[in-house]
């Protein structure tokens, strides 16, 4: 068992400890979620993870090699890849342009002068695919600003997929998405591919237990217990948690 | 050493009037974020008022340097109103490109009005006389520049840390939109802002015109240098704004005195070398 | 394709009916052109890749002096001469680029154009190489491509002038549709998301610039070698400025709207003002302000846009 392996990671602002001596695996094929109040660390985690923050303390291992000193771009090439909490796309280039960009970077065609960017075969064959897995094709030609929050929730999905990450991280992927249209989200993460490592930050609980098969559950910056979903929905502390008020 | 401390005195009057007529600028995109091209124009139009209130009317010299204040402040106002109110939420290249044209709109005025040649500023006769400092003769007015320049940081640190209207300002400037929640009208704050804003630039610009002249094409001529002010600064921090200029003050004497052939190229070296390394500036809170 | 022949022919015709219309404007019409290609360069960096420059005349004027000089010193070859204007332009972009990309938004904006300060600093210094304020003088380019000689009336130089606009606009307009352009539109929608694929915005960036810089030279060398002078105002921000509100009047991102920006206010200029610089100021600043107010994204927007108002309901501007 190899893929994502976090020891100890610690990360302090001035005197404010956010993340405390966290330990935590995720291997190949994976489908975790990461639980917790407002506050508990959850973003900061990802954040982590993906080289957006530098941690205090602690390591981190992909596939046995240390990515603690990569910066965020790096860690992308080594194929771990976080969707963004607020939806950050190109929403003046189409759905298509959007979701061309990241395969021409991953596929180093990206600083090409003198050649149509939609002329590869290869690549757009891939963009193709994507908009297909993504129920986006339809919708492929349009700018994205045009397009419903879901659905752009969706191309955000689809566009870190481009990158074909090895370890997919998806923060708040639900987040302002009308409950009418969380079907489309659940549906989008039970089709990613089999083998890859995700592991979902969410409020929604129903989203949660559709998805995961193994919950952490973070609680002012350390790890309260990990458990399946029926471990986790039986735990006395996580109810209390969820229950007693600080619902969030 | 009777070097340096020329290179300090010099420095200092030079920094006092650089913070005079940039502070208003630093306030105001630290506050309204808006990136003000024409601010310089503010100094132009107190240069221009003054010459006209001192040569053409004939007034004394602490009239004629009211009067322009006061002048300038009545035409800050309802710009204000009317043009920058509506460009506070544009992207920033809307900003200025809106501000040149205004910039360009007062070059042009001023030029209709008083000619496209030098406005000189006729200054009492006392101002002119000499007091000697030991090592050097400085005159009047140098000192009197550097006193009004401690003056209005001293004035203005009362205004912010002692008024109910310092008060609302630091928290608009922390944060607009608490501030708003909070009930400060916000809008009345950015009007008198900018107002103050542009009566100490018009300060600066006329008691400064021995060292900085004031003619059509001043806000143009001198942008960089107030834009560097701020910048140096830190948006939106008084006290940036006020050891930048001075520390500006000293710089650009320094290179005068030491490499007169090299000046403006060392000191704009050491101006980008500094924000390369520090882009927000000596105490910016507010990315740039 | 069609679309590239289709824009390709409008461009010819469009020069060849303004030769035919005002044989005797050459001079002016050749300043149109050569205006035109530092506006396309301007297009590159702030309409494409979004960086906020009000200091593209440094690489201009970098690049019409090392033309110039280059003519004087080693060769009177006017191709050659663009080149040294290109490279010259290319290099000055990189250098001050290295610092200013690292920059943005306010500190960006003054840097560059502090940069064009300096360089009009050092060139007014360098007298005995550039001729300090009277200008760099003595300038007779060769023939072009060794067959057609700069006439007195112009007719060469705007064939010329006209022929390297065109050049520059369709490399642009390759470029535009590239993956290296559409990286560019990406760092211009968001720069966080680029980081996000695995993108150095940073070097993206300092490339588009650096290329922008070699165009914007071209247009110097252009300048200097068809009025045979350069003047210390090839550095003035007013250049600049002047060639960022031509591309905001025509809409930027485009490349066209850069070419109907600068046609529309170069003739605004020509019959408004030419004798009074300061009421030419007054039209400019209104002309500004208008652009600025009711026409956020140009010319080129505004048929869209009166489409979208005759609709009624939807927001013109997105």
């Amino acid at each position: 068992m190899q893929g994502l392996e976090v020891r100890g990671l610690s990360k302090r602002f001035g005197g404010l400890v956010v993340s405390e001596d966290i330990d935590f695996d995720l291997p190949p094929g994976a489908r975790k979620a990461l639980i917790g109040p407002n506050g508990a660390g959850k973003s900061t985690f990802a954040n982590l993870v993906t080289g957006i923050l530098a941690p205090t303390g602690g390591s981190i291992r992909f596939d046995g090699q240390d990515i603690a000193a990569l910066d965020e771009a790096e860690r992308v090439k080594h194929g771990i890849a976080k969707t963004f909490q607020i939806t950050t796309l190109f929403s003046g280039l189409t759905v298509r342009e959007n979701l061309r960009l990241p395969v021409l970077e991953r596929q180093g065609q990206g600083g090409r002068l003198f050649r149509r960017a939609d002329s590869d075969p290869k690549i757009e064959a891939e963009v193709e695919a994507l908009l297909a897995q993504f129920d986006l094709l339809a919708l492929a030609d349009r700018p994205v600003v045009d397009l419903a929050y879901g659905q752009q929730r969706l191309v955000e999905m689809a566009l870190t997929l481009a990158l074909k990450p090895r370890v997919l991280i998806l923060d708040e992927p639900a987040a302002g998405v009308p409950s009418s249209e969380t079907h489309l989200i659940i549906e989008a993460i039970e089709r990613l591919p089999e083998d890859l490592a995700v592991l979902v930050i969410e409020h929604d609980m129903d989203l949660v237990f559709r998805v995961a098969r193994s919950i952490v559950v973070l609680v002012q910056g350390r790890i309260l217990t990990e458990g399946t979903p029926e471990e986790i929905a039986r735990n006395a502390q996580v109810r209390e948690l969820y229950l007693g008020g600080a619902h969030g | 050493m009777t070097l340096l401390l020329n290179i300090a005195v010099d420095g200092v009057a030079y920094g006092m009037i650089l913070f005079m007529i940039a502070v208003g600028l630093s306030v105001t995109m630290g506050l309204m974020r808006v990136v003000n091209l024409a601010h310089g124009g503010f100094a132009l139009i107190g240069g221009t008022l003054a010459h006209w209130l001192g040569t053409e009317v004939g007034l004394p010299f602490a009239l004629v340097l009211l009067g322009a204040v006061a002048g300038t402040i009545v035409i800050a106002m309802p710009l204000e109103r009317l043009v920058y109110r509506r460009i506070y939420g544009f992207g920033e290249l809307q900003q200025v490109l809106a501000t040149i044209g205004l910039t360009f709109l007062m070059i042009a005025s001023v030029n209709l009005w008083q000619g496209s040649s030098l406005l000189s500023i006729t200054l009492p006769e006392g101002l002119n006389r000499s007091v000697d400092l030991g090592f050097r003769q400085l005159t009047a007015h140098r000192a009197l520049v550097i006193g009004v320049g401690a003056l209005v940081i001293l004035g203005l640190w009362l205004l912010l840390d002692r008024t109910r209207f310092g008060i609302r300002l630091r928290a608009a400037v922390d944060n607009r939109d608490t501030a708003s929640a909070l009930g400060i009208d916000t809008g009345r704050i950015y009007m008198l802002t900018f107002a103050l804003g542009a009566g100490l630039a018009a300060l600066g610009g006329i008691l400064g015109a021995e060292l900085l002249p004031i003619d059509a094409y001043y806000p143009l001529r001198y942008m960089v240098l107030f834009l560097i002010v701020v910048a140096i600064g830190g948006l939106g921090s008084i006290l940036g704004s006020f050891v930048a200029a001075l520390a500006i003050g000293m710089i650009e004497t320094a290179s005068r005195y030491l490499v007169p052939d090299m000046a403006t190229i060392t000191f704009f070296a050491i101006v980008i070398l500094f924000l390369a390394l520090r882009p927000r500036g000596l105490m910016g809170r507010v990315g740039a | 394709m069609t679309g590239r022949l289709l824009s390709i022919f409008l461009i010819l015709a469009a020069g060849a009916a303004a030769y035919l219309l005002f044989p005797y404007n050459l001079a002016f019409l050749t300043r149109i052109l050569i205006m035109i290609v530092l506006v396309l360069s301007l297009d590159l960096i702030l309409g494409l890749a979004g960086i906020a420059t009000l200091g593209q005349a440094a690489m201009y004027g970098a690049g019409a002096y090392a033309a110039g000089l280059f003519a004087i010193h080693v060769w009177a070859d006017p191709v050659a001469g663009l080149l040294a204007g290109a490279v010259a332009g290319a290099l000055l972009a990189a250098v001050s680029g290295a610092v200013l990309m690292r920059t943005q938004g306010l500190t960006l904006i003054m840097l560059t154009i502090a940069v064009a300060q300096i360089c009009a600093e050092i060139a007014n210094r360098a007298r005995g190489v550039t001729g300090g304020a009277d200008g760099l003088r003595g300038i007779r380019p060769g023939k072009v491509l060794g067959l057609w000689e700069f006439d007195f009336i112009g007719i060469t130089g705007y064939w010329y002038a006209f022929a390297v606009m065109l050049l520059v606009f369709l490399a642009l307009a390759i470029i535009a549709r590239s993956p290296f352009g559409l990286s560019l539109r990406g760092i211009h929608e968001s720069p966080e998301r680029m980081v996000a694929i695995g993108v150095s915005v940073y070097r993206r960036r300092l490339a588009a610039y650096t290329m922008g810089g070699a165009i914007a030279g071209i247009a110097g060398a252009l300048s200097a070698q068809i009025t045979q002078l350069v003047s210390l105002e090839s550095f003035s921000f007013t250049l600049s400025a002047e060639a960022l509100i031509m591309l905001i009047l025509g809409g930027t991102g485009r490349l066209y709207g850069a070419i109907l920006g600068t046609v529309i206010f170069m003739a605004v200029h020509h019959v408004a003002a030419a004798n009074d610089p300061f009421n030419w100021l007054f039209v400019i600043g209104a002309l500004v302000l208008v652009v600025v107010f009711f026409l956020p994204r140009g010319l080129v927007a505004l048929p869209v846009s009166l489409k979208r108002l005759a609709k009624g309901g939807r927001h013109a501007g997105t």
